[in-house]
C-alpha cells in the first residue's frame, strides 16, 4: 500500500518533469536545428562577411545580412523612440490622474492593444494608415523639414506610405502597452511613505512623478523598453505589409527597407537551391540568439528592480 | 519667490496635460483600429462568409470556410499539444521544483521564451516536421502553436498554484494523502480558474499567429480536414487577401479580420473577467 503510493507519486513527479523539460528541450531543439541548417551558409559566408555583406542575389548566390540587420535596428529604435514617451505618459496618467472608478476600464483599454493580432496591425497599416503617411503626413514632412540642413536628409525620396517611418509607427503603437503596463505596475510600487514626505514638502505632483516615483520605478522602466526591444525585433506580420520588403540600406525614412523577420516570411517558402535557404536559416538563427540575449538581459534588469 | 512657485505650477500643470494627452494617444489608436475594422469588415459579414469556399481569383463572392475550418483545427492541435505538457511543466516548477535550481532556471526561460519571435519557431518546425515529411502539413502548423503556447501555460500554471496557501497542501498531507493525490484534488481544484484563465489567454495569443503558419501549415484553398496535407488558415489567408491585387480579396481579408479580432479580444476579456471575478480581493 504504502509502496505503491510511492510508486504513483514517484510517477506524476515524473510525468510533471518531463513536462517541464520539453521547454527546454524546446529551446536546445531550436538552437541547434536552426545551426545545422544554416551550416552550409555559415560554411560559405562565415559570420563577420554574413553580417556585414550588403548583397542579398538569390541569382548569383551571394547572401550578407547587413541591409536587414540595419532594417531591423533602425525601425525597432525609430519605433521605440515613438512608444517610449508615449507609454510612459500613459503609465503615468493611469497611476496619478486617472479617477479611480476609470483606472481598471483604462489599464484593460490600453492592454487590448497588445491582444489585437499583428496581422490586423499589418492590415490596417497597409489599407489606413499608409496613405494618410502617403498623402498628407510625409509629404507635410517634406515641406516642414526642407529648410532644416539635417532634417531634411530624412525626409528625401517620394512619400510612397510603404517605408520607415510608417512601418516604425505602426510597430511603435503594438510596443505601447508593453511598455505601458509593465512601467504602471513598478510606478505603483512606489512607497506612499516617500510620496508623502515629499508633498508634505510643498513639491507638486509633477515634481513627485519626476523626482521620487520614476527614479524608484526606473529598473521596470529600463526592462520594460528591453522587453519592447525584443518584440520589435521579432515582430513579422505588422511590419511586412507596411515596408516594402527592399533589400538596400535605407538613406532616408521614407526608403523602404527589409527586416530580417520579413526576408524570412517573404522569400522563405520560395528559396530555390540548398545555400539560399540556409542563408535564411542563418537569418534565423541570428534573429533567435539576439532576441534571446535581450529578452535575457530585460528579465535580468526587471529582476534586479523587483529585489530592492 | 512667488515667480519661482508660479513657474513650478506652469511645469506641473504642463507635464500633466502631456500625460493626459499620452492616455487620449494610446486610446486613439485603439478606437481608431477598432473603428476601421468595424468599417470596412462588417460589408462583407454574410452566411456565405462562413459557408463557402473561396471563389476563383478574381470572381465575385465565396467565402472562406475552409480557412476558418482550418484555423480551428490547428487551434485545436495546438491546444491538444501544448495545453497538457504546459501544466504539468508548470506543475513541477510550482510543486516537486520547489527551491531547485533547474526550476528556477527552466521558469525564467520560459518567461524568455515568451517574447521569443513566433517566426523563428516557424523555421524551426520547418527544418524538423516539414523537410522531413516533404510536405507543408497541419500538424506542423499545430505544433508550431502550440510551442508558442507552452511558455504561457507553463508560466501561468506555476503563479497559479503558487497562489494556493501551503496550509490547504498541510491539511492533506495531514490526512495521509500523497503528494500526487494532494496535487489533483486539492492544488489542481483550488488553481483551476486560474489555469484555464492562462490557457484561454494563451489561446488568444497564438488565434491570431500568422508568421510561424506560413512555412508550416502554409495554406490551402480547398476545404479540407486532412491535418496532413496543407492548411488552410484565417491568419495566412488575410495576409495572402490583403497583398492580393483584387479589390473583393481585399473586402474578404477585411471581413475575416475583423471576426478573429473580435473573437480574440471577448476571450481576452472574459480570460481577464474571470481572474477578476475569481481572484478579488
Amino acid at each position: 500500500m504504502e509502496n505503491s503510493k510511492k510508486a504513483f507519486d514517484n510517477l506524476f513527479k515524473f510525468i510533471t518533469f518531463a513536462g517541464t523539460i520539453t521547454l527546454f528541450l524546446t529551446v536546445l531543439g531550436i538552437f541547434i536545428s536552426l545551426v545545422v541548417e544554416s551550416k552550409q551558409a555559415i560554411g560559405s559566408f562565415g559570420i563577420i562577411k554574413f553580417l556585414t555583406t550588403t548583397t542579398w542575389d538569390p541569382v548569383k548566390e551571394i547572401f550578407g545580412s547587413a541591409t536587414m540587420l540595419s532594417g531591423t535596428v533602425i525601425i525597432t529604435l525609430i519605433a521605440l523612440l515613438m512608444a517610449v514617451p508615449v507609454a510612459i505618459g500613459i503609465a503615468i496618467f493611469l497611476v496619478e490622474l486617472c479617477p479611480d472608478f476609470l483606472k481598471g476600464a483604462f489599464g484593460t483599454t490600453i492592454e487590448m492593444l497588445a491582444s489585437i493580432p499583428s496581422i490586423i496591425y499589418g492590415m490596417w497599416g497597409l489599407f489606413t494608415v499608409a496613405p494618410i503617411m502617403g498623402n498628407y503626413i510625409e509629404p507635410f514632412l517634406q515641406r516642414f523639414f526642407a529648410p532644416i540642413p539635417f532634417f531634411s536628409i530624412l525626409f528625401r525620396g517620394t512619400p510612397l506610405g510603404i517605408d520607415i517611418l510608417t512601418a516604425s509607427l505602426v510597430l511603435s503603437i503594438m510596443l505601447i502597452p508593453f511598455i505601458a503596463s509593465i512601467t504602471r505596475d513598478t510606478l505603483n510600487l512606489t512607497p506612499v511613505v516617500l510620496k508623502e514626505s515629499a508633498y508634505g514638502m510643498g513639491a507638486t505632483k509633477w515634481e513627485v512623478i519626476k523626482d521620487i516615483m520614476l527614479p524608484h520605478a526606473k529598473y521596470g522602466i529600463y526592462g520594460s523598453i528591453v522587453i519592447a526591444m525584443g518584440r520589435a525585433l521579432g515582430e513579422t506580420m505588422a511590419v511586412a505589409f507596411v515596408l516594402g520588403n527592399n533589400h538596400k540600406i535605407p538613406s532616408s525614412l521614407l526608403d523602404a527597407a527589409a527586416t530580417i523577420t520579413v526576408t524570412l516570411a517573404n522569400e522563405f517558402t520560395e528559396a530555390d537551391s540548398d545555400l539560399y535557404l540556409s542563408s535564411l536559416f542563418y537569418l534565423a538563427l541570428i534573429l533567435f540568439v539576439l532576441s534571446f540575449f535581450i529578452l535575457a538581459i530585460a528579465k535580468y534588469i526587471l529582476r534586479r528592480g523587483s529585489a530592492k | 519667490m512667488q515667480n519661482n512657485i508660479k513657474r513650478r505650477k506652469i511645469k506641473n500643470f504642463v507635464a500633466l496635460s502631456i500625460a493626459f494627452l499620452s492616455a487620449l494617444l494610446g486610446l486613439f489608436w485603439l478606437v481608431f483600429i477598432l473603428f476601421d475594422l468595424l468599417r470596412e469588415g462588417i460589408q462583407y459579414i454574410r452566411p456565405e462568409l462562413f459557408l463557402e469556399d473561396p471563389a476563383p481569383p478574381g470572381l465575385e463572392g465565396g467565402g472562406l470556410r475552409n480557412a476558418f475550418v482550418g484555423q480551428i483545427l490547428i487551434v485545436i492541435v495546438a491546444v491538444v499539444v501544448g495545453v497538457p505538457l504546459g501544466i504539468l511543466g508548470g506543475t513541477y516548477l510550482a510543486e516537486y521544483g520547489r527551491n531547485k535550481r533547474i526550476a528556477h532556471f527552466i521558469s525564467t526561460l520560459a518567461d524568455i521564451m515568451i517574447s521569443i519571435p513566433a517566426i523563428v519557431v516557424g523555421t524551426f518546425v520547418y527544418a524538423v516536421m516539414v523537410r522531413p515529411l516533404g510536405h507543408f502539413n497541419g500538424w506542423a502548423g499545430g505544433v508550431s502553436l502550440a510551442i508558442i503556447m507552452l511558455p504561457i501555460v507553463v508560466r501561468t500554471t506555476e503563479d497559479m498554484l503558487k497562489l494556493i496557501p501551503d496550509e490547504l497542501r498541510e491539511a492533506a498531507f495531514a490526512l495521509g494523502a500523497p503528494y500526487y493525490k494532494v496535487i489533483m484534488q486539492v492544488v489542481y481544484r483550488g488553481a483551476a480558474t486560474g489555469i484555464l484563465t492562462g490557457v484561454l489567454l494563451a489561446i488568444a495569443r497564438v488565434a491570431g499567429e500568422a508568421a510561424p503558419l506560413l512555412f508550416t501549415s502554409f495554406n490551402n484553398s480547398f476545404f479540407t480536414t486532412n491535418l496532413n496535407e496543407p492548411m488552410p488558415s484565417l491568419t495566412v489567408t488575410i495576409f495572402q487577401y490583403a497583398m492580393g491585387p483584387y479589390e473583393d480579396w481585399h473586402k474578404i481579408a477585411w471581413a475575416a479580420s475583423f471576426v478573429i479580432t473580435f473573437a480574440i479580444l471577448v476571450v481576452t476579456i472574459l480570460g481577464r473577467l474571470l481572474i477578476k471575478w475569481r481572484y478579488r480581493k
